[in-house]
């Protein structure tokens, strides 16, 4: 671990902070019912109610009030569709529902991301080795330079302008994600399994451009131009905001990464697993529309303790939570959206130049096997 | 010749894969749904119209299905799945009508005290909800040509499919010479009790006895020649608790009349329930391992060699999902056994309760 903000926990400690998670996991777990139900179904209803409002008025799209209402609510559509619906629906977090209409294993969003290779991915690789330098590709998206322990390159100088494509194009780079670049680089990945992603990356792109690209514009006659630039846009904010709320899950100010050791991810408890979902995470404050539309990401600390229970109830965990850290001497990152995202550019501009040095931490004694003895 | 050739490409279709551009990665019907829910094609859906008592416990609920339904002969049952605190449920209930001219469905339900659906239908259901369908199934139904002489021996909820066969006879004027033996508790509990009634003083080939068990006993195939004399000749239907259904396959096998007997069992023999591990099947795969009540689906099918989805093995990535075909799983995390068909459980921390088949 590159930071000492652990060292005070005792074996007994991580116990106790799983069971006390676990505790708030099961109530929770024991209390979803019809109200978590109605508001997932309100809020589809919303988001595709939205989505025929935006598409609607862009059939006017020449007119500049109708490009620019209808960019927003398709915008809005598409950031609901993508973060309080897709990216949630995908964890499983409605799954205890079985509906096999708002289910883990059917559900496929509206970005040109194949839900299947996102899956991958995100639930299993991030979630599980959240912030592991080398194992979870989120730390720089396999591009950029986010921490002083990754080495520099000269490469890593343009990085800003990197990261700002990155936002703009994010559902591509989201797309490019599962094929490990890394491993690609230095030739260990299986060309087949390479080419069979490659194809249904370029199925889904597709699909998606016929829509927003084609389809809708053709229908809205001869302003096919002004529609097209209108679907663009929104895909681009829809980008942009999403890669912001993301990259303040994980970046901003002092949230941890983790070296990966034997041990790390062997014999990990779960007490330990929970700290290092807790240290490896930061939230953002805001009102209740706000957590809506970053799919409650907003409660990333919560989402990543959590990541199945449903979004809707991640509010009310908080101060759950938060008081844990408390008792426990452990930080909890969360601050408003303008300190989050300064705090995140400040990383990227900062790391496109080399150093600072860092000092390594020795290895810390293995405390797992007490832990799951204690 | 492949599948696609022989699928036509009519114009509806042509304009429907068309409207899917504009619709992808969802459906039309998903947008349309929030007009009409009922239009529908990916999963048949219904809409309850109106939920009035038949007896005490017992309710009849009318329900408008999607334009997909195909119709059902009488004695048929339909799979319906209803959300109770958020959570689809599914379960079988027997059609207690033949087809109105109006399209609508009905089905007649009993409470059972302890169970999530009968009473949720029964006690909070409202009208104007939507529940989803499976197409109408079942053989315990009329042959073709109707035989001559029928008997009907019901207990208790067990008259639901025998009344839709007996309306449909009736209504059709194609009643033959017919005997129903049915038992209740007392006589305010007979479902359809005026119905039936009033069936019988219309239709003189129409024979009925009713037995009011809290009085008289219950109602045994031994008694049957009191009632029926010439019951081994007659195409029989038999419907209700287990033991009766048992005892009245016993007692046909016995008189050699096999051959004419029909059952109709509400509720499946469960195999092997409450017992720690057992044998689990994986279909697609089609390995079958035994696993103890302490290993993971997911563990025990990849040391049989099954090739299985998985991703952090500690239940919340949901990489490894697969759907029960039948038995039940204890969740290794609450120790808690779940599990119904059709259910997806994640493989890498649930242990077998009894034999499983699950569809990986
Ligand atoms: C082919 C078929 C046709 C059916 N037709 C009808 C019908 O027309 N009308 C009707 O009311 N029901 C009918 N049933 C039964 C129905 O499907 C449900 O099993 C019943 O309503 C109980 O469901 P529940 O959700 O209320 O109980 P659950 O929550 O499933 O069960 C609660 C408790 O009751 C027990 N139990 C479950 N089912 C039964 C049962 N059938 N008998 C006794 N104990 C049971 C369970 O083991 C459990 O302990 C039919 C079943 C089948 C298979
Ligand atoms: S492998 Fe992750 S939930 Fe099962």
């Amino acid at each position: 671990m590159t930071t000492n903000v652990t060292e005070h926990l005792t074996p007994s400690d991580y116990a106790a902070i799983a069971r006390e998670l676990d505790a708030i996991r099961d109530e929770i777990s024991a209390d979803l019912g019809d109200h978590d139900a109605d508001y997932i179904h309100r809020i589809i209803r919303w988001q595709r109610g939205l989505e025929i409002g935006g598409r609607a008025l862009l059939m006017a799209s020449v007119l500049p009030p109708a490009w620019v209402a209808g960019t927003a609510t398709l915008s809005v559509a598409k950031i609901l569709e993508n973060m309080e619906i897709g990216h949630n629906v995908m964890h499983g977090q409605w799954d205890w529902m079985r509906d096999p209409k708002i289910h883990s294993t059917t559900w496929e969003w509206d970005n040109v991301s194949p839900a299947e290779q996102w899956k991958h991915s995100h639930n299993f690789v991030h979630h599980t080795f959240t912030n592991v330098l080398g194992m979870d590709h989120d730390v720089g998206y396999g591009i950029l330079r986010v921490r002083a322990e990754q080495p520099w390159h000269p490469a890593n100088l343009p990085q800003p302008v990197y990261n700002a494509l990155l936002a703009m194009f994010f559902e591509y780079g989201v797309a490019l994600h599962d094929l490990d670049l890394e491993k690609i680089r230095k030739g260990t990945a299986d060309p087949e399994v390479t080419k069979e992603k490659l194809r249904q990356i370029g199925r889904k792109i597709r699909r998606q451009w016929g829509k927003d690209y084609i389809a809708f514009p053709l229908l809205s006659g001869p302003q096919f131009l002004s529609t097209l630039s209108a679907n663009f846009s929104a895909n681009i904010i829809r980008n942009v905001w999403a890669h912001m709320i993301i990259f303040c899950g994980h970046f901003p100010g002092d949230v941890d990464v983790f070296e990966v050791t034997e041990d790390r991810l062997e014999g990990e408890s779960k007490g330990e697993w929970y700290v290092r979902q807790l240290l490896g995470s930061a939230n953002i404050t805001g009102g209740k529309l706000f957590h809506i539309m970053t799919g409650n990401l907003s409660h990333q600390i919560e989402h990543h303790l959590f990541p199945d229970l449903p979004s809707n109830r991640y509010a009310e965990i908080a101060p759950r939570v938060r008081a844990l850290c408390e008792k426990y001497d452990l930080p909890y990152h969360t601050g408003p959206l303008a300190k989050q995202v300064t705090s995140t550019w400040k990383k990227i501009f900062r790391y496109a130049l080399p150093g600072p040095k860092t000092v390594p931490v020795p290895p810390r004694a293995p405390l797992a096997k007490e832990a799951v003895a204690a | 010749m492949s599948p696609q050739a022989t699928r036509q490409r009519t114009p509806v279709r042509r304009l429907v894969s068309a409207t899917r551009w504009l619709t992808t990665p969802l459906l039309p019907e998903d947008y349309l749904g929030l007009v009409n829910p009922l239009w529908s094609t990916a999963e048949l859906r219904g809409r309850i119209e109106h939920i009035h008592p038949e007896a005490p416990g017992t309710v009849t609920i009318t329900i408008k299905p999607g334009p997909d339904w195909a119709g059902h002969r009488p004695g048929q049952w339909v799979k319906i799945g209803v959300d109770v605190d958020g959570v689809r449920h599914w379960r079988t209930f027997s059609l207690s009508a033949p087809r109105t001219s109006d399209g609508r469905l009905r089905l007649t339900v009993k409470t059972n005290p302890d169970g999530v659906v009968s009473r949720y239908l029964a006690e909070r259901a409202e009208p104007g909800e939507i529940v989803r369908l499976e197409q109408a199934d079942g053989e315990f139904t009329l042959p073709s040509p109707i035989p001559d002489r029928l008997l009907f021996l019901t207990a208790g909820s067990g008259i639901t499919p025998v009344m839709a066969m007996l309306r449909s006879l009736t209504e059709s004027d194609a009643l033959p010479d017919t005997v129903v033996v049915h038992s209740a508790r007392t006589a305010d509990d007979v479902i359809f009790g005026a119905e039936l009634r009033a069936l019988a003083a219309r239709h003189p080939r129409l024979t009925l006895h009713v037995r009011h068990t809290a009085t008289d006993g219950r109602f045994k195939p031994a008694d049957l020649p009191d009632v029926c004399p010439d019951w081994t000749t007659r195409d029989a239907w038999v419907c209700g608790p287990a033991d009766m259904l048992d005892e009245a396959e016993a007692h046909w096998r016995t008189a050699d009349a096999a051959d004419r007997l029909r059952v109709e069992r509400f509720r499946p023999v469960l195999a092997g329930a409450g017992g720690e591990g057992g044998r689990v099947r994986f279909c697609a795969s089609d390995v079958t391992v035994d696993a103890d009540g302490a290993t993971p689906l997911l563990d025990a099918g990849e040391k049989a060699g099954a090739l299985l989805p998985s991703g952090c093995r500690m239940g919340i990535c949901y990489s490894c999902v697969g759907r029960l075909r039948s038995g039940q799983v204890r969740d290794l995390r609450t120790g808690e056994v779940h599990g119904e068909e059709g259910h997806l459980v994640q493989t890498c921390i649930s242990a077998a309760a009894g034999p499983v088949e699950i569809e990986l």
